[in-house]
């Protein structure tokens, strides 16, 4: 087994605590190709998140699906309905399953065509599916790397940078987006290398 | 008659939008959700969803306007969510969009009449 229950609220509540950290760096992200909500909004839908999690849960479907709900109606903006669709996706894919290696990447995969869909948003258009998508090719490559997911996912935040968005609010300021990280995509690598931190300490 | 919602990032923007309707089309049901959860400029799901179900319970149907991006995921989601055949997303600018649609649904259109004009007039 790759996670179970604690290790999910564990993962959950480490994400709260990075988003509160870097609410100001989301934000001013934001602020450059959009307008500066980003961190805010995650942060006010995630602490609460982090405050549902202390009841009992059965399994990590269960943990998941209470985070879709608490981040759809509580972070609002364009990331609430995304991230809010991730998260039901990737519970919805692990109902009655243990996760193990096999299992996230399908997780992954199913959350990744949600934001898709959603979204109405492709690779390369300067979007967190800029980092859900490398993250779930890397998975789909078979045996689990706490280090690798980890750094996947950041090389491919990092790429958001030369991009041009097509999507969201930044996509308004067309070429002037480029030069600067796409917030979502941060706010992305930062569940990643949550998770990547839980699950490399052994937990 | 057509009941119509407003979805905007602007609390002001939808209540001035639905002052200028009204001034025309006093009897039609105009539903808003402008803001974030505290008023402040956003969106917030679960204000266009309480905005969608309430346009959503008329007899004749409803239509939803938005203003941008994430107004349209939102909006898009609660329509999804009220699982009625009868509630409509338009993508056509919300001014002129939702005055046409206001005047139609005044003078009985029905929702079918109103989606032809609005693709006729803006599409
Ligand atoms: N259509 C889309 N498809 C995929 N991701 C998107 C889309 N639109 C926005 N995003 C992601 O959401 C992030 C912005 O989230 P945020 O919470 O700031 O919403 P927002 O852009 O302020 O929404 P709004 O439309 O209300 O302005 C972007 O950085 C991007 O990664
Ligand atoms: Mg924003």
């Amino acid at each position: 087994m790759l996670i179970g229950v604690e290790e999910t609220i564990q993962w959950l509540k480490n994400y709260n605590d990075k988003l509160s950290e870097q609410k100001d760096y989301l934000s001013q992200l934001d602020r450059a190709i959009g307008d500066g909500d980003h961190g805010i909004n995650m942060a006010r839908g995630f602490q609460q998140v982090a405050d549902s999690l202390d009841d009992d849960f059965d399994d990590v479907s269960t943990v998941l699906k209470k985070t879709a709900t608490t981040v759809m109606s509580k972070v609002g903006g364009a990331s609430g309905p995304l991230y809010g669709t991730a998260f039901l996706k990737m519970s919805m894919a692990c109902k009655g399953k243990e996760v193990d290696a096999g299992v996230f990447a399908e997780m992954v995969e199913a959350a990744l065509g949600g934001i898709k869909q959603r979204g109405k948003s492709e690779e390369g258009e300067k979007t967190m599916v800029d980092v859900w998508s490398p993250v779930l090719d890397m998975l789909r490559e078979g045996e689990f790397d706490a280090e690798r997911l980890k750094k996947t996912a950041e090389d491919a935040m990092q790429n958001t940078e030369d991009m041009t968005a097509t999507k969201g609010r930044a996509s308004y300021f067309k070429e002037r987006s480029q030069g600067n990280l796409d917030p979502g995509a941060v706010s992305s690598y930062y569940l990643f290398a949550e998770l990547a931190d839980v699950i490399g300490k052994g937990a | 008659m057509v009941n119509i919602v407003l979805v905007s990032h602007s609390p002001k923007l939808v209540e001035g939008l639905e002052e200028l309707l009204k001034q025309v089309v006093g009897q039609v049901s105009i539903v808003t959700a402008g803001g974030d959860e505290d008023g402040s400029i956003g969106t917030h799901f679960d204000k266009i969803q309480a905005a969608v179900e309430e346009a959503a319970s008329g007899d004749d149907g409803a239509l939803v306007f938005y203003d941008l991006g994430s107004a349209k995921m939102n909006a898009e989601m609660a329509i999804e969510v009220a699982e009625s055949e009868s509630v409509r997303l338009v993508s056509y600018p919300i001014v002129e969009g939702s005055y046409l649609a206001a005047v139609e649904s005044s003078i009985g259109n029905s929702l079918d009449d109103i989606l032809a004009s609005l693709e006729k007039e803006f599409g």
